[in-house]
């Protein structure tokens, strides 16, 4: 049981979370702009998560919490 | 009776930061300040807390001094013409940021590579900029050794006071020169420095120097506040010696090593019954044009004596507001007007010929 | 549950400036998480360079001073021996660390100044939109290269851990990246070890951080980290270049 938030507003949807995530369960939603104008990184499967922190690790704008 | 000790005017320069509780000093080697420099190099290792580093540049020893003064400490620096040049970007951060420096040029000939016999040809420098940007600096004109001393002191508690560099302007004759100084006058002001890098110990927001603003309007914003204190220094910290100017009709302008020239020369023209007298800038920025422009109403009109082409002189123009002519009586490269020459000029003012 | 990753306390609220996809992001968070886990942000004096990184005063929580350009080494050392207890760090990028500031870097190496340097090379001027750097590759393409880096005309790049490891003054020097989840961990650990180091008074400590410019490199995030990795770091091998202290222990084995 594993939960990963992102602070949505301030993604600015480069994608590295999405290649880092070793489950393939994060993309970027193009159907979503948020405050920035840029379409997010959301999670498509939150019971996939493993919470191994991939996603923050490679997250260049520290936007990600994971628990675990 | 104060204690009068022997000493070279750049030694009285490093004994006198010393005493103003400035105990880091970056520097590189150049004619003719070296003196200031082996000074530091043998009594900061032995003080307390005293740090002495030759740097690998005069640019490197600036942002030293940028560092050190950013951490909140009294520090130095000192060079001669062309290393200021190198150090004129430094200085120009440290302008920006608002934090104080003291800095020591021992002037030589320029430009370029010029010579190392006294000159001072580096008063638009250090009165006009130097490096880029709007900003002033605090400009101290020792004419004796005493006042290399005396200066010191007040150049790091002005610097301090408002935030500042403090630069004592001086050149090779008054560096090398030695006379008996005390260190008697020296009063030492301690400022609070909030706004200094000393980590935040988790205990306040992180204090951040910095001149960058990114931000049009922000950045006219602090270049206004800046001059807000400039003007205060305008104000209150102009210095200045008027020396037989009470019935003159000729006043003779002249700062540092050419002010001693031109006081013999002054005092020759009197024996000879020309009523002329002197003005001698002690603070080269804020320069006294008050005095000057009083100074115009009562004299026919005004002599500048420097060690340069003509760079004060613009100054003194400028103050007098164009109601009197100025003439200059100068020499350049290293060399060094003789009274003669100055009192030949003083004639020629007193004969109207400019 | 129990967070098991979140934004670093020595990282500010403040919303990074740098591109999509850049790792300065990456590299700040690494040098943070470094600062939170030794417990020394008050302690802590940053010095940012001029480059992309010219705002990282905004983003450290610790106090932070602003050099000039390539100065950062030479303004370290000056707060550093005003306040010798403080850890003082500067962040540069190629062109401010190798460029304009090598005899800084070179001088404050030579003096085993105890300081910690964070030098991210992505071969390439970011912040003036893409010029050559000292460290931009044999044939890259450019803004001011625009026909490859032309070794013949304009010289070589400068691997800066291979020369700084010939001198005698440094205690740490390392080259790390962070192109994948792997290589972000190992950069962690060394940048932890260039702050400790520095705590434990060994002098200098440099880390190299093999990095990318997905804007001015012209491609996206993903296949910037991957040029990283298949052009970059073969130029720049990763790995210690000097480590006094373990030299000196394999020595008394």
């Amino acid at each position: 049981m594993a939960k990963v938030t992102f602070k949505t507003d301030l993604c600015k949807g480069c994608g590295l979370c999405v290649s880092a995530c070793p489950k393939h369960i994060l993309a970027i939603a193009k159907d979503q702009i948020n405050k920035k104008g840029y379409s997010p990184a959301v999670m498509t499967n939150q019971d996939e998560c493993i919470g191994c922190a991939f996603c923050a690790t490679m997250c260049p704008d520290c936007i990600i919490t994971v628990e675990k | 009776m104060a204690e009068r000790v022997l000493m070279k005017g750049n030694e009285a320069i490093a004994e006198a930061a010393i005493r103003a509780g400035c105990r880091h000093y970056f520097g590189y080697p150049i004619t003719p300040q070296t003196e200031v420099a082996a000074y530091m190099a043998k009594r900061l290792p032995k003080i307390e807390g005293g740090v002495f580093l030759q740097a690998e540049s005069e640019i490197a020893s600036i942002n030293m001094v940028y560092g050190a003064a950013a951490a909140g400490f009294r520090v130095m620096t000192s060079s001669s013409s062309p290393g200021i040049s190198l150090k004129s970007e430094g200085l120009s951060y440290i302008a920006g940021s608002d934090i104080p420096a003291f800095v020591v040029n021992i002037q030589r000939g320029g430009p370029g590579l010029g010579g190392i016999q006294p000159s001072q040809s580096d008063y638009f420098q250090a009165t006009k900029g130097g490096g880029h940007g709007d900003y002033r600096m605090i400009v101290l004109a020792p004419a004796s050794v005493q006042e290399m001393a005396s200066l010191t002191v007040k150049g790091f508690n002005l610097a301090d006071k408002y935030l500042m560099t403090a630069m004592i302007l001086a050149d090779g004759t008054i560096g090398q020169m030695m006379e008996p100084i005390t260190f008697e006058d020296v009063q030492v002001e301690i400022y609070d420095k909030p706004w200094a890098l000393s980590g935040t110990k988790m205990q306040r927001k992180h204090n951040i120097v910095n001149s960058l603003y990114l931000k049009s309007d922000e950045l006219e914003q602090k270049n206004f506040e800046r001059y807000e204190r400039y003007k205060i220094v305008e104000e209150n910290e102009v210095l200045y010696e008027a020396y037989r100017m009470e019935d003159a009709e000729i006043c003779v302008v002249a700062f540092g090593i050419a002010s001693r020239v031109a006081k013999n020369a002054v005092a020759a023209a009197r024996k000879e019954g020309v009523k002329v007298g002197l003005i001698r800038p002690i603070t080269l920025w804020p320069f006294p044009s008050k005095a000057l422009r009083q100074a115009a109403d009562q004299v026919k009109s005004f002599v500048c004596v420097e060690l340069n082409m003509g760079q004060m002189i613009e100054d003194v123009r400028l103050a007098a507001e164009c109601t009197r002519p100025v003439s200059l009586c100068n020499r350049a490269g290293g060399m060094i007007p003789s009274p003669g020459q100055v009192l030949e000029s003083i004639r020629k003012a007193q004969k109207g010929e400019m | 549950m129990a967070i098991v990753f979140q934004k670093p306390h020595a990282l500010t609220d403040a919303v990074l400036h740098y591109c999509p996809g850049c790792p300065h992001g990456i590299i700040h968070r690494l040098v943070a998480e470094a600062i939170d886990n030794l417990g020394i942000e008050g302690e802590a004096i940053g010095v940012a360079p001029v480059g992309c990184a010219v705002m990282a005063y905004d983003y450290f929580a610790c106090d932070m001073i602003e050099a000039a350009h390539g100065r950062a080494p030479a303004t370290a050392t000056g707060i550093k021996r005003c306040r010798p207890d403080n850890i003082v760090f500067t962040y540069q990028g190629d062109g401010d660390l190798a460029s304009i500031g090598m005899a800084e870097t070179v001088h404050a190496a030579a003096r085993n100044e105890n300081i910690t340097v964070i030098f991210v090379n992505n071969a390439i001027y970011g912040m003036t939109g893409g010029q050559m750097a000292p460290t931009s590759l044999p044939g890259q393409v450019t803004q001011t290269s625009p026909y490859g880096r032309d070794v013949n005309h304009c010289g070589w790049p400068i691997r800066v851990c291979e020369l700084l490891a010939t001198l005698e003054g440094p205690e740490y020097i390392a080259r790390v990246a962070v192109n994948n989840v792997k290589n972000v961990k190992a950069a962690g650990k060394a940048i932890q070890k260039a702050f400790q180091n520095q705590m434990d008074k060994k002098g200098f400590s440099l880390i190299e951080v093999v990095s990318a410019c997905p804007t001015n490199w012209g491609m996206t995030p993903q296949k910037a980290l991957e040029w990283v990795e298949s052009d970059m770091i073969p130029y720049y091998p990763l790995g210690v270049y000097k480590d006094r202290t373990a030299a000196k222990e394999a020595e008394a084995k």
